[in-house]
C-alpha cells in the first residue's frame, strides 16, 4: 500500500554503495508525502543492468527548519522525489 | 581578426579576451568510454554515426520556446492549466510537444508562492521543452546553494522576494522534470498565446525570474 499523501516520513541514514538518488543532505530528515508519483524503476538496480525492481516514488516535502539548523525562513520548503525503500515512518 | 597565439603578452586576444586554451591534455576516463560506447554501437549496427549526429543537432537545436508555450496557454486557457497542473507529461502531449521519458510537474507561481528548480544530484532538466540547461544551472555553486540559502541565490538573480512568499525548492533527485509556471505579468490582459509566450524567458520557467512585461 502507497503512503497517503500527507503521511510524515523520515529519510533512513544508511549511506549504501552505488548508484543513489537520495541527496545526502536530505538522509535523517523528516517531512511529509507531498504526492505519490510511483512505481518506478528502482535506480540502483537500473545502473548495474538489472531489470529494476518497481517502487513505489514519493514527492516529499520538507520544512526549510528540518533540514536545516539555521535556517532563516524555516516554513520554505525543499521537495525531492524519493524511492519507498529510503523512506520510514516518522 | 582573431588569431590563436598562446604565448602574447598579455594573454589577451586583440578583441580583449582570454585565450581559449587548447584541449591537449588527453582524454578523461569518460570521454574514452563514450567513444568506445558510441563506436561498439555503431560497429553493431544499432546506431549510425548519421544519426548520432543528427540526434547531437536535434538537442542543440531545442531551445525554450515550446516550455514559453505551454506556459501562455496555461495563462489563457484554465482548463489547460488544470490539466498542466494534474499531469505535465500529458497537458504537453496534448500541444503535441514530447517531454521524452521522464515525467514532467508543473508547479505554479502564485501571490504567496514562488517556485524554483534545482538538480543537486547532477543536472535534471527538461531540455525537451527549455533546451539545453545553462552552465550555471550545473555548477556546483547553484546546485549546493539553492536548497541551502534559496532566497540569497534567487536575489543574485534579481529576484528579491517579500517574507509572505514561501519559496519552495524542488530538486529534481528521480524520475520528474519540473517546469515553473511563472505568474502572468499584470498589464497583459488583451494578448494573445503568441504574444504571451515573448514574455516567458527560461529563468522564469527554471524559477530564477519572473516573466518580463510587456
Amino acid at each position: 500500500m502507497p503512503l497517503e499523501p500527507g503521511t510524515r516520513v523520515r529519510v533512513k541514514t544508511m549511506t549504501p554503495p552505488g548508484h543513489i538518488r537520495t541527496p545526502f543532505y536530505l538522509r535523517g530528515k523528516t517531512g511529509a508525502v507531498e504526492r505519490v508519483l510511483g512505481p518506478f524503476a528502482n535506480p540502483e538496480e537500473l545502473a548495474y543492468g538489472q531489470d529494476g525492481r518497481a517502487l513505489p516514488l514519493y514527492r516529499v516535502r520538507f520544512r526549510m527548519a528540518d533540514v536545516w539548523a539555521d535556517a532563516t525562513t524555516p516554513t520554505d520548503t525543499i521537495d525531492a522525489e524519493i524511492y519507498a525503500h529510503w523512506l520510514e515512518p516518522a | 581578426m582573431p588569431h590563436d597565439h598562446p604565448d602574447h603578452d598579455d594573454h589577451l586576444s586583440p578583441s580583449g579576451h582570454p585565450y581559449r586554451p587548447d584541449q591537449d591534455t588527453g582524454l578523461s576516463y569518460w570521454q574514452v568510454m563514450e567513444i568506445a560506447t558510441r563506436e561498439l554501437m555503431i560497429e553493431k549496427g544499432v546506431v549510425t554515426a548519421g544519426e548520432v549526429a543528427a540526434q547531437v543537432e536535434a538537442m542543440d537545436a531545442r531551445s525554450p520556446a515550446q516550455g514559453a508555450a505551454v506556459v501562455a496557454r496555461a495563462w489563457t486557457d484554465p482548463d489547460f492549466r488544470e490539466r498542466l497542473l494534474a499531469d505535465g507529461s500529458a497537458a504537453c502531449a496534448e500541444m503535441g510537444f514530447d517531454v521524452g521519458p521522464m515525467r514532467l510537474i508543473a508547479v505554479e507561481n502564485d501571490a504567496a508562492t514562488h517556485n524554483v528548480v534545482v538538480c543537486t544530484l547532477c543536472s535534471c532538466y527538461p531540455r525537451n521543452l527549455l533546451g539545453l540547461p545553462p552552465d550555471w544551472y550545473k555548477s556546483r555553486a547553484y546546485r549546493s546553494r539553492t536548497v541551502r540559502e534559496p532566497r540569497k541565490v534567487l536575489a543574485e538573480f534579481g529576484l528579491d522576494l517579500p517574507e509572505d512568499v514561501t519559496v519552495r525548492v524542488h530538486d529534481s533527485t528521480a524520475d520528474m522534470r519540473y517546469l515553473v509556471v511563472p505568474a502572468r505579468p499584470a498589464g497583459t490582459e488583451g494578448m494573445d498565446e503568441v504574444a504571451l509566450a515573448d514574455l516567458v524567458t527560461r529563468d522564469s520557467m527554471i524559477g530564477v525570474g519572473i516573466a518580463k512585461t510587456p
